[in-house]
Formats: structure tokens, sequence, C-alpha cells
């Protein structure tokens, strides 16, 4: 039943067209890989194919948005801020009303290599004044998400997709946008460990755990889907009572979750450790999703060791 | 809506008020690019006093006015000097030009001042955000507004530049309007040796665009080049216009040097060049 958040984002994205006529929607030749081409079937008067010029795709949305439209701009993550020039002075310094939808982040998209993963995407954009930046764990998420970015939201902003489906963790009822969620409770309320995850780093974080729990170490998860603004009051009173904190994503361990979270810890004089897990300053590579994810370390299972191991 | 419509000695006159408002105004902020605002300044006044309509009032804009992007936005004196004569900034605001808390920042800004449209002075974005402009006006039904972008020659050795110009073509923007300010200099020398460019006019032609070739100080052939973009709206490629012009036009010993490009007039530089520009206007009839 589970589904890749571009997936999700692209059916959103589709319905908000039925109601939302100012929506316009811009592809640099990968509306198929974006699921941008939900909306295009849909309303092809309101969705203008680009070609494979990105810098172009992201002036022009800004040129859109000062005529009053919404324009949602699609590509892979890594093209997209790939022009952080453009994005840094036509969209995010012109003040322009834009949604930048950035889909193959990480690791996790396995065979097609660095090229093709967003692995910096998320530093690149929390980098920029007035930019907010989001990234679902699942597809409830992800419409919960859009709603927030096509109702509330205003200024630019930045959404980091998945091309692997995800499990459902989202509760609907407690969800509350820009704030970090509980997705699991621990077995013991003083759990010592304590992981925040953000897209696809919250399922290695559930599944890390899940082995953790079975060891009889009590572990509780939160899933962090706002980058920027970043919930710093929401995870002061989640590690309250950690030793341990441990940041999960499939994104550079620069400037990402980790950071956030870092730069949280700091500023409040915590004198938390925290276990950064992400791609360690390195690049990405061809390979099974799977064991990308082993390699890296990012995999529920290695994690689980590597906290185990910390906690010796 | 109403346009402005000056003749092309009207604009001649107004330009040199214009060119005296840039040079102080760079006196004033002691920085700044002389060069690329004379050379644009007869085709920007062209643009905003002749052919742009629903800008003559600033109290009462609407949406479906013609817009203007400074994709080259160090010109932006040129901009301000223009904006100034039309009330959207106070003549008493230009000496704020690059003060800590203006709105007359280095370069254009959107947020700090909306009717330079876009933010710009990163050379290459401006067209795409006119194109993006030009669409919205059509997608808004707005079937008499247009976009002007006014680009500098240097700066189009930016890729993305051409991207747009591909893209343009592909959406049939009759209603948008780039002109090329080709005063062959950049700050390393000349454009014709840093990155030549030639045959400008062949390859935006190739590129599926109109093309008009011009001397960008020549009033009376700007007009004629506009005009002819009015009557083209019902065809279906955008117009650029290759401008010849002169860095520095109109102060002598500014003309021609690239050492203009980035360097503001002293008080005794301005005085004497306000002169030239004075005495100018007086023999065109002025006072």
């Amino acid at each position: 039943m589970s589904k890749a958040t571009r997936q999700a984002f692209g059916e959103s994205l589709a319905a908000w067209g039925e109601k939302r006529k100012d929506i316009v929607v811009l592809d640099a030749d990968l509306a198929k890989s974006t699921k941008s081409e939900l909306f295009m079937k849909k309303f092809p008067e309101r969705f203008f194919e680009m070609g494979i010029s990105e810098a172009n795709m992201i002036g022009v949305a800004s040129g859109l948005a000062f005529q009053g439209k919404l324009p949602f701009l699609c590509s892979f993550g890594a093209f997209l801020t790939g022009r952080y020039d453009t994005i840094r002075l036509s969209v995010a310094y012109a003040g322009a009303n834009v949604r930048l939808i950035g889909t193959h982040a990480g690791v996790g998209i396995g065979d097609d290599g660095h090229s093709q993963m967003g692995l910096e995407d998320v530093a690149l954009m929390r980098a920029l004044p007035t930019m907010g930046v989001f990234q679902p764990a699942d597809e409830i998420e992800t419409a919960l998400i859009m709603d927030h970015l096509v109702e509330k939201w205003s200024g630019p902003a930045y959404l980091r997709l998945t091309r692997q489906s995800l499990p459902i963790y989202t509760d609907k009822a407690n969800w509350r946008a820009e704030k970090i969620h509980h997705v699991r409770k621990p077995s013991n309320p003083n759990a010592p460990v304590v992981l925040l995850g953000s897209g696809a780093g919250t399922q290695e974080a559930m599944k890390a755990a899940e082995i953790l729990e079975s060891k009889g170490i009590a572990a509780s998860v939160f899933n962090a889907h706002c980058l920027k603004p970043y919930d710093t009051k929401g995870t002061i009173d989640a590690i309250a009572n950690a030793k341990l904190v441990v940041s999960v994503e499939d994104h550079s361990v620069i400037g990402g979750l980790g950071a956030c979270i870092e730069e949280t810890l700091a500023a409040n004089g915590s004198g938390k450790k925290l276990m950064k897990i992400g791609v360690q300053d390195l690049f990405g590579e061809s390979g099974e999703p799977d064991e990308l994810f082993d390699k890296f370390g990012i995999s529920g299972k290695i994690v689980a060791e590597s906290v185990a191991r910390a906690l010796k | 809506m109403i346009r402005i419509m000056k003749s092309a000695k009207d604009l001649a006159l107004l330009s040199c008020e214009f060119r005296i408002s840039i040079l102080e105004m760079l006196r004033d902020a002691k920085s700044g690019h002389p060069g690329g605002s004379l050379s644009a300044i007869d085709l920007m006044t062209a643009v905003w006093f002749h052919s742009m309509k629903g800008v003559n009032d600033p109290k009462h804009l609407k949406d479906d006015r013609d817009r203007f992007v400074l994709s080259k936005g160090h010109g932006v004196p040129a901009l301000y000097a223009i904006l100034a004569n039309l009330g959207f900034i106070e003549k008493s605001e230009l000496p704020t030009l690059r003060r800590t808390g203006s709105r007359l920042q280095g370069h254009p800004d959107r947020v700090r001042l909306p009717i330079v449209e876009a933010s710009t002075g990163s050379l290459g974005q401006g067209l795409s955000v006119a194109q993006g402009i030009a669409m919205g006006q059509r997608l808004n039904g707005y079937s008499n507004a247009r976009t002007f972008c006014l680009l500098g020659d240097g700066e189009i050795q930016e890729g993305q530049v051409w991207e747009s110009a591909l893209s343009c073509a592909k959406y049939k923007l009759s209603n948008l309007c780039a002109i090329l300010d080709a005063n062959d200099a950049q700050i390393d020398g000349k454009v014709s040796e840093v990155m030549p460019l030639e045959p400008l006019a062949d390859k935006w032609r190739s590129f599926g665009w109109n093309v008009i070739e011009l001397d960008g100080h020549d009033y009376p052939a700007i007009l004629k080049a506009l005009d002819q973009f009015e009557k083209d709206q019902k065809s279906d490629k955008p117009l650029f216009i290759v401008a010849r012009t002169v860095k520095g036009k109109g102060v002598s010993f500014m003309e021609h040097k690239i050492e203009w490009h980035g360097v503001a007039p002293k008080a005794e530089e301005c005085e004497r060049a306000v002169a030239e520009v004075k005495k100018y206007a007086l023999s065109l009839g002025g006072n």
C-alpha cells in the first residue's frame, strides 16, 4: 500500500489543480519521474514543459509568480538546487512565491548513482533567507505538507521527495505543520535514545528503534518534516530525557536534519550527545538502495548497531 | 490604458535630464556603473516614455500594465532616474543610492522597490523572469500587455539567456521585446575579444526571433522598431532588438572607455560631464 512521496505529491498537485486555478506547473523534461505529469494530463493549459533548461525554468517560474500565479517547478533535487544562483537571486531574493519540488532525494534512488542523487540540496536551500524547506516521510505527510504549501505558506519553499516507496507513520490527528511529530513511543518513558528522522531517514530510524527495543534499549522516534523553519522548541522538549540523540537522514550530514539538531542543541546549551547518521561528507554511488543504505551507515540495522555501541 | 508617447526630440531632451541624474547619483554614491547606464538610457527612455502603457501614474497601477525588466542590473541608475521622473520614487531619494537602508540598492531589488519587477545583478537571469511575466500576462488574459527586457551584450555570454531564447520562441511570445544594449565593452575588455557574440542578429533569428538591428542612440530608429513590435503583436515571434551603443554615451571622456564601467565620477568630473550634457540639451533646443 505504500507509495513514494513523489507519487503522493503528483496526486495532491493534480487534486489542488481543480480547486486552485492560480496553480501552474513547470517541469524540465522529467514530468514522468517527478509525477508532475498527473497535473499535466488534467490541466495541460497550466502545465509548461520547459525542456532540459532548469535555470530558465526557475526564472520563468518567478515571472509567473509576479503575475499572481502559484508555480510548482519540478525536477530532480540535484539538478534544481544545482542552479543555485538563479534560485538565490530570481526566486529567494526577489521574494517570489514559488514552490521548488526536488525529487530523487538521497542514495535511496540507487542504480543511477551520484549525479542524480540530491545529497546537498537541503543544505543549499536552508542557507537561503526566507526559503522554507520541507521533507515528508510518507504519502500522508506529503499531502499534509502540500496543503500547507498551497493554503498557508507564502514565499519560496523547497519540497524534497523520494523516488522509493515509504511506509506510513503519520498520525494525521496529531500532526502539526512545521512541528516535529512523535511517530514511535518508547517502551519506557525515560528512553535513553531519541531518534529524529526526516524523509526516508524516518523509516530507518523506526527500524533501528525496533531493533534497539528488542535488545532492551528503549527508543523514541520523532519525524521532522520541516527543516526550515526548524522546530527547535519541540526538539528540546523531545530530547529532555535522552542520553543519546540520533538524527537519521538520506542527505549529507552537513547542513541537513543533523545540522538542524546540532544547531538547536548548541544554541540551547544542551550537553546532549548527538550522533548524526547520514552521508558522511561523501559522494553517492550506484547500487541497490538497501545495500547503499548499509554502506553509508543509514540503514536501520547499522544505525541500531552504531547506537548500541555508543551507549556502551 | 494611457501611455506617454513622447516624440523623438522630446525623448532626446528627456534623456539629457536622465544623464545628468545618473551622473549626480553616481557622484553622490561614490561607486556604481556610469558606462553601461549611459549606453542604455536612450533605449530605456524610449521604452518607458514612448511604448509602455499604464506606467504614467504610480498611484493607480493596474495589473495589466506593461512591464520592464532590467536584466543588466548594474545599469539601474538609469532606471532610478526614469522612476524618479515618473514619481515612483522621490527625486530627493536619488542621493540615497547604495546607502544603508535605501530602497535604491546597487542592483535592482524587487522586494524593496516592486516597480523594478525583477531582482537582478547576477547576469543572465532577467530574460527568464521577463519570459515568465510575458507568459503570465497571457495566462491572465491581458491581451494588450507586453513585457520589455533590457540586456547587456557581455551578459548574454551566460548560458541561461540562450535557454530562454529557445523557450520564448517555443511559447511564441510576441508580447515580449528583448533589447540588447550592445556597447561592446565588458569589464575585462571588448566583448568581441573577451567572448565574441557575432553574428548576433543571425544567432537570434536562427533561434526563432524577429530581429531588428539599429543604432541605440538614434531615437527615430528606436521608435520605429518599438512601433514595429506593436504592429507585430499578432506575429508568433518575440522581438530581439540589437542596439549598437556607445559605453559612456553623452560624456566625451567616458565614451568607449572600459575604465568607466564601474567607477563613479568625482565631483569635478561630474561637473564637466554635466556641463557637456547641458550643452547638448541646449543644442537640441532645451533650456
